[in-house]
């Protein structure tokens, strides 16, 4: 079984749902339409033998269309081999169908990316917090949420309070661009104002 | 024993008469003896443990009865990140401790956020209860916590409490 073998496989099953596939040093990767998403897990388990699901992971690319992606890091313990799957979901309601029936590893991942990214996961067991707190109203990690925090209070549980940053290094200023535009090292008085332009990415 | 000890004593009658005040008495065996509340959260733990075992020995100073309830403890080291989801535990372990107490911040986390100048993170755990002493350092070394443990003796020795009792019933007379 190489990963041409794996990929091809995929392709025929399921079709135009592929929206795409690359290799890069060795590493292959699928993307795949949503709603195929989790008929494409099974499938990868069932008959491609993918049995272990490393990792879930997501990111938030602010100002595009759709504005989350979310990445399936698989590996086969028969082969020998990784892949990786990735997704989108839309800015406005990101919904994805759940993989923890197929993997119940991926039920903490999940609810992990619902309590960063705010990404649901349809038909998930149990799609609370795990690292924030019940009652918190923000998902840190998005880009438009700011480095230092907001106010928030959950009576007895917890309470927030922006940090004083003082327009410290490494602040997210919500501007279009890479993280090196978005999150300069240093600002100080007179500096120009950030660039627009990538500067390490096409 | 010097001459503005607060102490003092015969040395012909040495070992069975000192004279001193009640506070100073009181203080010194508060001081001696604290029994700390290792509220360990992060990185500084390990060197709150390292300041307790045999290379720097916590026990030199009176203070390696470390006590896993709040019930039983006197000084609380506050060592490591304090989160805004550990806060309020901390809060409430700090209330349930019996007067008098005290809280050492270790570490520059506990004390003012340290590098974490973070959504998730309390900058500083004097946001939420009152600290003794600061004591710098990320993490500080077991020496720089035996420091603290010292100055906080010391601030210790200086507690009028049983003076300011005495003043207040003499006023009320």
């Amino acid at each position: 079984m190489t990963y041409a073998d794996l990929s091809d496989a995929l392709v025929s099953r399921f079709g135009d749902a592929v929206t795409g596939r690359s290799e890069f040093r060795g590493e292959w990767t699928l993307a795949l339409r949503p709603d195929s998403i989790a008929s494409a897990c099974r499938f990868c388990r069932d008959e491609l033998a993918f049995d272990l699901l490393l990792d879930i992971s997501s990111v938030d690319l602010f100002e595009h269309d759709p504005r989350y992606e979310l990445v399936y890091e698989l590996y086969s313990l028969t082969h020998r081999l990784h892949l990786r799957l990735k997704t989108t979901a839309e800015a406005e309601n990101p919904v994805v169908d759940t993989v923890c029936s197929i993997w119940p590893g991926a039920n903490w991942h999940e609810r992990e990316i619902w309590d960063m990214m705010g990404i649901r996961f349809a038909g998930h067991p149990d799609l609370r917090r795990i690292i924030m707190w019940e009652g918190y109203p923000y998902h840190p990690l998005r880009k438009d949420f700011p480095l230092e925090g907001k106010f928030s209070d959950v009576p007895d549980v917890a309470f927030t309070e922006p940090a004083p940053l003082a327009g410290g290094p490494f602040v997210t200023a919500p501007v279009a661009g890479n993280t090196e535009v978005r999150e300069p090292r240093a600002r100080r008085a007179g500096d120009p104002p950030p660039r627009r332009t990538f500067t390490a990415e096409p | 024993m010097s001459e503005h000890s607060p102490y003092a004593y015969d040395s012909k009658i040495e070992g069975n008469i000192i004279f001193t005040t009640l506070d100073t008495a009181i203080n010194w065996m508060r001081s001696n003896s604290l029994w700390p509340m290792p509220m360990g959260l992060a990185c500084c733990a390990i060197e709150l443990m390292a300041a307790g075992a045999s290379r720097f020995d916590i026990a030199r100073f009176g203070a390696e009865v470390m006590r896993f309830s709040p019930r039983q403890s006197d000084v609380m080291i506050v060592a490591g990140t304090v989160t805004y989801k550990m806060a309020l535990a901390v809060k409430r372990i700090y209330d349930q401790m019996a007067d008098p107490k005290w809280v050492i911040a270790m570490g520059a986390c506990a004390s003012s956020g340290g590098m974490y100048r973070s959504y998730a993170v309390l900058q500083g755990i004097d946001h939420l209860i009152p600290v003794d002493v600061y004591v710098s350092g990320c993490p500080p070394r077991p020496e720089a916590l035996l420091d603290g443990l010292m100055r906080l003796q010391q601030k210790i020795m200086g507690e009028p409490s049983f003076l300011e009792q005495k003043k207040e019933l003499l006023a009320s007379i």
